[in-house]
């Protein structure tokens, strides 16, 4: 049978407000535990929240960046259970009325074709605190100073229809989240969270299947191996004659493998109901259309603006707009040289081979924009071949300066005197008479392959410096003539 | 000394015959001797009473002044004071030392005041008689068989025995002014939003609100005019000017246009409660009022539209005490479930487990609709009822409860009879008006109250009137045999 799989992805983005939403506490990841939590985090009996008004501000950026629906009237509900890292046995979040309604993302896929993502809502809600369950012997600690952290919970519609759309639309967010400047995108340190929810149906059916939720997938890999193994799961257990339940997984990226966390039976009534300490939150138009007015630039318009100025593929547009870091670097690159594809090319082939490589961010690269459109610059007035560059692209990388200093120090300058490849050939026909004579004598067909060694050989003879196109176009004229 | 209001103390003490430790001393050696007969105090403190007392005596030395600079109070023991255990009346944070000042109460020092102790209290903030609390009931000073009235019983029972000039008190659901009415004081419920909720232990966030108690409304208003205003750590507190609460207690009354709603008149109340409010109609009309019968047809569904919103509320608001970070915690639990259950059961009392319980039902899936959605929409009418009324009178009159005290024990089997006692003071707390109850006679030695309600942030208009009544009358001024 042929399976379609439905995909529905819910994001905790952590908003990078230096406060926390209801105190006055700071945010910063990695303090001493419990040093960042106040009597309000600590859910002391008698304190109160007061909203962060930058909370409610990034909010509504994204919102606008999605072209959503903003909630003129949004209302804090409080999400009652019990846990130990929540101070105050419930967590104060959004339920009917979220800040952001509707809206929409556009997402690029590999075969450079754009699908649209439907986003049902997204809204604020306070972080829990951690438990360590490490370093305790028989006992859990527990860590506030995340408790009271601004989170931006973004669910999806169940569009997206497999693991690779899911990557392509968590990077997309990644991207949004980050061009907007509301939240640090760090996945490691769980600024960007994702909930998977992951159901199989035949193909053709229109009914969705029993979905599994997988809870907390912290990368963009884990995230592409969790729906893979899970769909696997589900397809397994249907066609075996089971059924799927609906449940609360969690991905174990040791053993690449999910399992149950907690069944539908055992999941809590939280009991939402409106927060009585906060007041409804009013948004204004004006307040909006000042917003929006400031907003940067965001990736689709970037990628749309990329396709249209530079003649980029869609593909090639939306890795080089994929961070606000690499736009900006490659713009900066092609403003040097003023050749985007070439521009692009480098961009998305050597430079990002080499930070893979080295494990780097584009903010990290050891070859400044400039540096890199210089080098352009140089094979564009034939200075340098392309196989050069790469050297000098090296001895950029390496630290040994600009292109044109490492050209002139090491002497790569191409030769494109035509008096001085007719000698060097001269000298290279020379030495391989045999050869010559032998290439005379052949056929078309085998003076093709042929041809190639002679040119390696003065390619060679040149150390590389000469001009790849006249060093073709004489010998072919000294060979056959 | 002890049968002073705030007023005449603050006349006292500018006139330096007496200082503010004097009075402390004077006040802490009764309650050492008086309470307990009462059970008034959970906390007597009496090293920062002193203290405070001396930095106030400093204070006016160095040519300070002030109307509360060295004025006695206490606070309900729901108020958190720092480093001074704040129970709530409960086991649960018997143990718990708050590590802050709850937003009044650092006014109130502010301005002065001396904190001799922390009052007893139904248990978090729940019932009508204070025979709730973990550290006992509280007997009223009137006839030591009876309660005192709740939640505020502490309060109310500490002043009338004129063991403290005036405390602070906080009112859900009439906790202020039926216990004002039960011991013959004077209390006001502010409007929602006029005092900060920071550091007011929560019971039913929509509707707590906490306010002075006191022997006159002179009093009152002394004590409102320091505890009241913007508060930006409550986000529900009102950003707007306060009202000189004194200088509008001297306003005469010629043209008030007071309204009786028949409601309050009717069924259920004890004809000799209504007589009494009655002639105080009469006296208020000898003063310039004019009076009109009025209806607030809503009132009938008030009390169980409060009897699900406060529960709920208190059910997610109590969640904070799991035994986790502070408060109770049960002996050797076996797992964190245990420690839950266990430290909650072993640590709330009965009337808290009943209310949690009840909101819960209230809010879970499937059920949230029919009551707390549906309360909702009742608290809408009545507080439409109330709009509606005030476009046509100034004030609302009306007895505070419908029974006189009763004797301790009495309602305990049947806790809805209790909860009917709230059935005039309720709807304010629902609708979010203000609303004072004053002295209004006795009856079989018993105190009878009056309450007066008014729109929004009408407090100096409440205080002025029952001011103005107090200066024809003498009933505030009565103390209990003994006291």
């Amino acid at each position: 049978m042929q399976w379609e799989t439905v995909i529905g992805l819910e994001i905790h983005a952590q908003l990078s407000t230096r406060s926390k939403i209801f105190s006055g506490s700071a945010t910063t990841f990695g303090a001493e535990p419990n040093t960042q939590a106040s009597l309000v985090d600590l859910g002391m009996p008698g304190t109160l929240p007061v909203l962060n008004e930058n909370a409610v501000r990034m909010a509504c950026m994204f919102g606008l960046a999605i072209d959503a629906e903003i909630g003129e009237k949004n209302v804090f509900a409080r999400k009652n259970y019990f846990y130990p890292d929540l101070p105050k046995g419930y967590q104060t979040s959004q339920m009917d009325h979220p800040i952001v309604g509707k809206g929409f993302l556009d997402i690029t896929l590999e075969d450079g074709t754009v699908k649209r993502i439907g986003i049902t809502r997204a809204h604020l809600e306070e972080d829990a605190g951690k438990s360590l369950h490490e370093d305790f012997h028989g006992m859990t600690g527990i860590d506030l100073n995340r408790a009271g952290t601004p989170l931006l919970e973004i669910v999806s519609e169940p569009d997206i229809r497999s693991a690779k759309e899911a990557v392509a639309y968590v990077k997309a967010i990644h991207a949004l989240v980050r061009y907007l400047g509301i939240c640090d995108g760090n996945m490691a340190e769980g600024s960007l969270r994702c909930d998977c929810n992951v159901s199989v149906r035949p193909k053709g059916q229109e009914a969705f299947g029993t979905r599994a939720e997988i809870k907390n997938v912290n990368s963009f890999r884990f995230i592409e191996k969790a729906i893979n193994h899970e769909i696997q799961r589900q397809i397994e257990l249907i066609e075996d004659g089971g059924k799927v339940i609906q449940e609360t997984r969690l991905y174990d990226p040791n053993k690449d493998e999910t399992r149950s966390m907690r069944g539908k039976e055992e999941a809590n009534d939280y009991r939402y109901f409106p927060c009585p300490d906060l007041l409804p939150v009013v948004i204004e138009q004006s307040f909006l259309e000042q917003l929006r007015g400031e907003l940067p630039e965001l990736p689709t318009q970037k990628r749309e603006r990329f396709e249209r100025e530079f003649g980029l593929s869609t593909y090639d547009a939306s890795v080089l707009s994929a961070s606000r870091e690499l736009a900006d670097y490659f713009e900066q690159v092609n403003a040097t040289c003023g050749d985007a594809k070439l521009a692009a090319n480098w961009v998305m082939g050597e430079l990002s081979s080499l930070l893979n490589k080295e494990g780097l961010d584009i903010e990290q690269s050891p070859v400044s924009a400039e540096q890199l459109g210089g080098m352009i610059l140089r094979i564009k007035d034939d200075t340098i071949s392309g196989k050069i560059a790469k050297m000098v692209f090296e001895a950029m990388a390496a630290g040994e300066g600009s292109a044109d200093a490492i050209i002139e120090q090491k002497g790569l300058k191409q030769v494109t005197d035509a008096g001085a490849i007719e000698a060097m050939l001269d000298e290279v026909l020379a030495a391989n008479a045999e050869q010559v004579e032998q290439y005379r004598a052949s056929d078309e067909a085998k003076r093709g392959k042929m041809f190639g060694f002679f040119v390696g050989q003065a390619m060679k003879a040149s150390k590389g410096k000469a001009n790849p196109g006249q060093v073709n176009q004489l010998l072919k004229k000294k060979l056959e003539g | 000394m002890h049968q002073l209001t705030l007023a005449q103390i603050a006349r006292g003490l500018s006139d330096r015959q007496f200082s503010a430790e004097e009075l402390a001393g004077s006040l802490l050696a009764r309650i050492a001797s008086l309470d307990p007969q009462l059970n008034s105090f959970i906390t007597v403190t009496e090293e920062l009473a002193l203290a405070q007392a001396r930095a106030a005596d400093a204070r006016r030395a160095a040519g300070e002044s002030g109307a509360l600079l060295g004025a006695p109070i206490g606070h309900k023991d729901l108020f958190c004071t720092q480093g001074i255990r704040t129970s709530c009346g409960s086991k649960m944070l018997d143990n718990f030392a708050a590590p802050y000042d709850a937003t009044v109460v650092e006014k109130l020092a502010a301005a002065g005041t001396v904190t001799l102790g922390k009052l007893n209290m139904d248990e978090f903030a729940m019932g009508s008689a204070n025979e709730s609390s973990h550290y006992g009931a509280v007997k009223n000073p009137w006839d030591l068989t009876r309660v005192p009235g709740g939640s505020s019983g502490g309060s109310a029972a500490a002043i009338a025995a004129r063991l403290l000039p005036a405390a602070t008190g906080t009112d859900t659901g009439g906790s202020i002014r039926q216990p004002a009415a039960l011991t013959n004081l004077t209390g006001l419920k502010p409007t929602y939003g006029r005092v900060s909720r920071w550091g007011m232990v929560a019971y039913a966030s929509s509707l707590d609100q906490g306010g002075p108690m006191a022997r006159t409304a002179e009093d009152c208003a002394l004590l409102l005019g320091a505890m009241a205003g913007f508060d930006p750590k409550d986000s529900t507190s009102v950003d707007q000017p306060l009202d000189d609460y004194l200088a509008a207690l001297s306003q005469p009354l010629a043209g008030l246009r007071i309204g009786l709603p028949k409601e309050y008149f009717g069924e259920g109340l004890d004809p000799k409660i209504a007589s009494a409010v009655l002639a105080v109609v009469e006296e208020l009309k000898k003063l310039g009022a004019t009076v009109k019968d009025i209806s607030l047809p809503n009132m009938q569904h008030a009390i169980p539209s409060y009897y699900v919103i406060a529960p709920a509320e208190a059910s997610s608001n109590l969640s904070r005490f799991d035994g986790v970070r502070f408060g109770y915690r049960c002996e050797n639990p076996a797992d964190l479930t245990d420690l839950y259950k266990r430290s909650r059961a072993e640590g709330f009392g009965d009337e808290v487990k009943r209310r949690i319980m009840v909101g819960t039902y209230a809010l879970s899936a499937g059920y949230y609709d029919a009551y707390y959605i549906k309360a909702q929409q009742i608290r809408r009418l009545v507080k439409n009822d109330f709009v509606a009324a005030f476009a046509e009178v100034d004030l609302i009159l009306g007895p505070t409860t419908p029974n006189l005290a009763w004797k301790l024990g009495e309602k305990n089997a049947d806790p809805v009879s209790a909860y009917l006692e709230d059935i005039y003071t309720i709807t304010a707390n629902l609708a979010g008006i203000p609303g004072l109850s004053m002295p209004a006679g006795f009856i079989d030695g018993l105190p009878v109250g009056v309450q007066l309600l008014a729109p929004y942030f009408q407090e100096a208009r409440l205080l002025n009137v029952a001011h103005q009544y107090q200066q024809v009358s003498d009933w505030h001024l009565r103390a209990p045999a003994g006291f």
